[in-house]
């Protein structure tokens, strides 16, 4: 089944054009991997996913995104509930300057849930989801601040488990990271594909073809193809996505 | 190559030259009013009434009336200020209008003080009938303050960034959500010190107060916002001028000076040590 499909996206800032009609058909309970040089529009792809780049003033699309074949940019969308269902975590880790506790609360607290069991309950849930609970355990009330660069982004994949999204979106989550935190994050994305459609954009060939099931080359706005990630990394249809994984440019 | 060195030892001096020109014209002034003032000073000065003719006695209710009129002060010009910024660098798109207003606010940031005193007549004395009162120039102050507020709030709100909105929004929080729990947290100890500055510095404003509330001399504390009060700035400028045996008074007139200026000491020494336990709290 697929849970997001884009139908002739095109993104502007402005007057120019990031995203180019783009055809793309997300399925559910898979890892899907959007590859491509920088500045090709694979965040803001993403952005458009969970209705971020409403928050710059000048942007605009055409076409359609549905979810669960429903427009998500239809008048009457509940932008906030989106955001609930559709998950996302940034290229640089940004827990909030509070405890590590409360970070994984926030999205709990804003759903209105108070029950300090009911609450301690997830949160504790979220970090044994996100593989952090052990390293955490004894310091749920220091800042998260203090924790290092691939536990901060560990803790907000928790942050962002913890309100039980459908979709993760998430925008070169390891770039930040020493080759240790990635591991990590790579086990833990393909554990977390049973429960959650998961959506990455890498520039780290290596990382799309480990941890992907599917994978989409952008390029200058467009997307120049998608497939099973087998066929991408062996037998690509176009001369630009084998220049490009074979590392030609980028 | 060594000519670059010696200019950029020559910059490094001037550079530490003003700072310390600044430093010390501070001290300067500081210790000369410590010095003239430091003999006025006795617990009686702070606790008594002014007496005979405020040729002796103490300062208490120009004391109190300052702290008076600054809550006042405080209460109007930090909320509505606060708030204005929220509205510019949180919900106004920028445009002509946006432009607009800011323009406007440095513009008002600009006024001289006594404008404001005669403005503060107009419309809180005579037009909403506030009276001479602590009111009146609390509210007048209030309207002093209120554009260096709106300008020292935004600007703490643009050092927020930009991640810790999108990171709130994209957990399903509203706006206003987001700004209340994490925008306004992280932009705190910037407004509190804003904030504070603006308020110790509207503390030793006279024009404002002059025709709106104070009062030149007053046997008892004011009883309500509705009372005129007296305030340590006017009180020293009545002092050191105003005064009919002005030699008299002088070392009056500096210890009036003396509690002013530690008055402003501590307050912004207050906020220092806030905004210092705040930022170890979020360690940020
Ligand atoms: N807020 C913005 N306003 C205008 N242009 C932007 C904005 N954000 C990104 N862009 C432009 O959009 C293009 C795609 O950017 P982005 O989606 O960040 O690429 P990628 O994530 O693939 O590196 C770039 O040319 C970039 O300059
Ligand atoms: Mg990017």
């Amino acid at each position: 089944m697929d849970k997001i499909v884009t139908k002739a996206l095109s993104l502007f800032y402005g007057e120019k054009r990031i995203l180019k009609e783009i055809d793309l058909k997300i399925p559910q309970n898979n890892i899907t991997a959007i590859i491509g040089p920088s500045g090709c529009g694979k965040s803001s792809l993403l952005r458009c996913m969970n209705r971020l780049n409403d928050l710059i003033p000048e942007s605009r699309i055409e076409g359609q995104i549905l979810f669960d074949g429903k427009d998500l940019y239809a008048e009457n969308t509940d932008v906030v509930e989106i955001r609930r269902r559709i998950g996302m975590v940034f290229q640089r880790p940004n827990p909030f300057p509070k405890s590590v506790y409360d970070n994984i609360a926030y999205g709990l607290r804003i759903n209105g849930i108070k029950n300090k069991k009911k609450l301690s309950e997830i949160v504790e849930k979220s970090l044994k989801d996100s593989g952090l609970w052990e390293e955490v355990k004894h310091q749920l009330n220091t800042s998260a601040m203090e924790l290092s660069g691939g536990q901060q982004q560990r803790l907000c994949i928790a942050r962002a488990l913890a309100i039980e999204p459908e979709v993760i979106l998430m925008d070169e989550p390891c770039s930040a990271l020493d080759p240790a935190g990635t591991f990590k994050i790579e086990e833990l994305m393909i554990k977390l594909k049973q429960q959650y459609t998961i959506i990455i954009v890498t520039h780290n060939m290596q990382q799309a073809a480990r941890v992907s099931d599917f994978t989409g080359f952008l390029y200058l706005g467009q997307l120049i193809e998608f497939g099973h990630t087998n066929q991408i990394f062996t037998i690509p249809e176009h001369k630009l996505t084998e220049n490009y994984i074979t590392g030609r440019f980028g | 190559m060594k000519l670059k060195r010696f200019e950029e030892a020559v910059g490094f001096g001037i550079l530490g030259l003003s700072a310390i020109t600044v430093l010390l014209i501070l001290c300067i002034i500081v210790f000369d009013i410590t010095k003239k003032g430091a003999g006025a000073i006795s617990w009686q000065f702070l606790v008594d009434f002014p007496r005979e003719g405020m040729t002796q006695g103490g300062i208490f209710p120009a004391i109190i009336g300052t702290i008076f009129v600054t809550f006042i002060t405080a209460l109007f010009s930090i909320p509505l200020g606060v708030s204005a910024a929220i509205y510019l660098s949180e919900y106004a798109k920028e445009g002509r209008f946006t432009r607009f207003i800011r323009v406007s606010i440095r513009n008002l940031a600009g006024v001289p003080s006594i404008v404001y005193g005669l403005f503060g007549v107009a419309l809180f004395v005579e037009g909403l009938r506030f009276g001479t009162s602590v009111l009146s120039s609390g509210l007048t102050l209030g309207l002093l303050t209120l554009p260096w507020i709106i300008a020292t709030s935004e600007e703490a709100f643009k050092t927020v960034p930009q991640s810790y909105r999108e990171g709130a929004l994209a957990l399903g929080a509203t706006k206003w959500q987001s700004i209340r729990s994490n925008v306004l947290p992280s932009a705190f100890p910037g407004i509190l010190t804003g904030g504070i500055l603006g308020l110790s510095r509207a503390a030793g404003e006279t024009a404002p107060i002059l025709f709106t509330g104070v009062a030149f001399y007053l046997p008892r504390l004011p009883d309500s916002v509705f009372d005129q009060f007296m305030a340590l700035p006017y009180h020293l400028y009545i002092l050191s001028t105003q005064h009919h045996a002005i030699e008299q008074v002088r070392p009056l007139a500096y210890g009036t000076a003396l509690v002013l200026i530690a008055l402003v000491f501590m307050v912004n020494l207050t906020a220092i040590i806030l905004r210092y336990r705040y930022r170890k709290k979020f360690s940020m």
